[in-house]
């Protein structure tokens, strides 16, 4: 499929993703606190988007993962947060 | 259209979704074991569970002439208490001559433990001991990456693996290529919110081929839909994708892989017939 068609596809969707990001953006900096590990590797995530280059959707993912190798003692907890708590 | 919907955690949904899938073209439905939302008390409520997936829900999917499969295990959510699940995993061996049992699923980790991880190698010796296919859970969002290594090198180390009998699913942009580089069937889970949409899920396909991979919606009672399966085959056909790749990848891909197990037919006649054969 062609660049124009795709485009013709996605991209107002992709448009409308990317100004709910900027909002939410904007909504944390209006807020008061500072960031936690999840903003913090948000916003490291975004610099990825930024540089040329394939496979955006899987360094981003690789942002937000936990790069450790070894099992953890205990669970501890179920739920995931989205982002490493390492960060 | 036709498809099968191989990963759907079908008693958190309610009969009208059984219409609907079969509205929309499925031809049927396969189902593993899962946490229920809290953990059990007991491994006599796995035991109910069990029964509720081998016999019951076969038989609710029946009234619509849809196929219903199983998969059983105890799964990674539930895993910090050992004894328990040494519990659970004695009482699986009795269930697996049941007429709708696949395999063992969904095993795999969660949050990486050292007991998850544990439990995850005995479960894996449960399916080599009595010849079983073997479905696995990938851990969720930041978790994943590293699970599914983890889970790869598990089952690598056991020599009795044939990774063309094991498929490991919610697999993203970030571990299919893991999963696939190893010889294994990769499953990509269709959500709302995490895991992955329609779009990203035919990126993944165009990049890497259908060959070995196969598309769920993975519905339980959390936010999903039951008909993401097929509202991604409509999106392969706005992208361009053929009739033929379309229904390579919903329906052919998952029925090769689930034909592996011979009792996985899709002629339901006498299902509930088998079913209740299997209680006496
Ligand atoms: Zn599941």
């Amino acid at each position: 499929m062609d660049r124009l068609h795709l485009t013709d596809l996605y991209f107002a969707e992709a448009r409308s993703k990317l100004i709910d990001l900027a909002a939410f953006l904007d909504r944390i900096e209006r807020s008061d606190g500072t960031d936690d590990f999840r903003i913090k590797s948000l916003r490291a995530a975004l610099n990825e988007l930024g540089k040329p280059g394939p496979e955006k959707a899987k360094k981003i993912l690789l942002v937000l993962s936990d790069p450790t190798e070894k099992p953890v003692p205990e669970a501890g907890t179920k739920s995931a947060s989205g982002a490493w708590s390492g960060f | 259209m036709r498809y099968i919907e191989p990963h759907a955690h079908m008693i958190s949904r309610v009969t009208d979704d059984y219409a609907a899938m079969v509205t929309a073209g499925c031809r049927a439905v396969c189902e593993p074991a899962f946490w229920a939302g809290f953990d059990r008390s007991s491994a006599q409520g796995f035991y109910d569970y069990f029964c509720q997936l081998t016999d019951y829900e076969p038989r609710r999917a029946a009234q619509f002439g849809l196929p219903h499969y199983s998969w059983l295990c105890l799964n990674p959510k539930e895993a910090e208490n050992l004894s328990l699940a040494n519990d659970v995993l004695a009482m699986i061996p009795a269930f697996l001559d049941r007429p709708n049992v696949l395999g063992i699923g969904e095993i795999g980790l969660n949050k990486n433990s050292r007991n998850e991880v544990a439990v995850f190698e005995k479960q894996v010796d449960l399916a080599v001991r009595y010849d079983q296919m073997i479905l696995v859970h990938t851990p969720h969002l930041e978790d994943k990456w590293k699970g599914t290594r983890l889970i790869v090198d598990v089952l690598k180390n056991n020599r009795g693996i044939d990774p063309a009998r094991v498929i490991i699913d919610h697999v993203e942009e970030h571990t299919v290529d893991v999963v696939l580089d190893a010889g294994f069937w990769a499953g990509i889970t269709l959500y709302p919110q995490s895991k992955c949409t329609p779009a990203r899920a035919i990126d993944m396909v165009e990049v890497y081929g259908a060959q070995r991979i196969w598309l769920n919606c993975a519905c339980d009672w959390g936010q999903s839909d039951p008909l993401a399966v097929p509202k991604t085959a409509l999106e392969m056909k706005r992208r361009g994708h053929s009739e033929e790749a379309v229904d390579r990848l919903v329906y052919e891909n998952p029925i090769q892989f689930l034909s592996q197990n011979p009792k996985f037919q899709l002629d339901e006649i006498g299902w509930e017939d088998k079913c209740r054969a299997a209680q006496k």
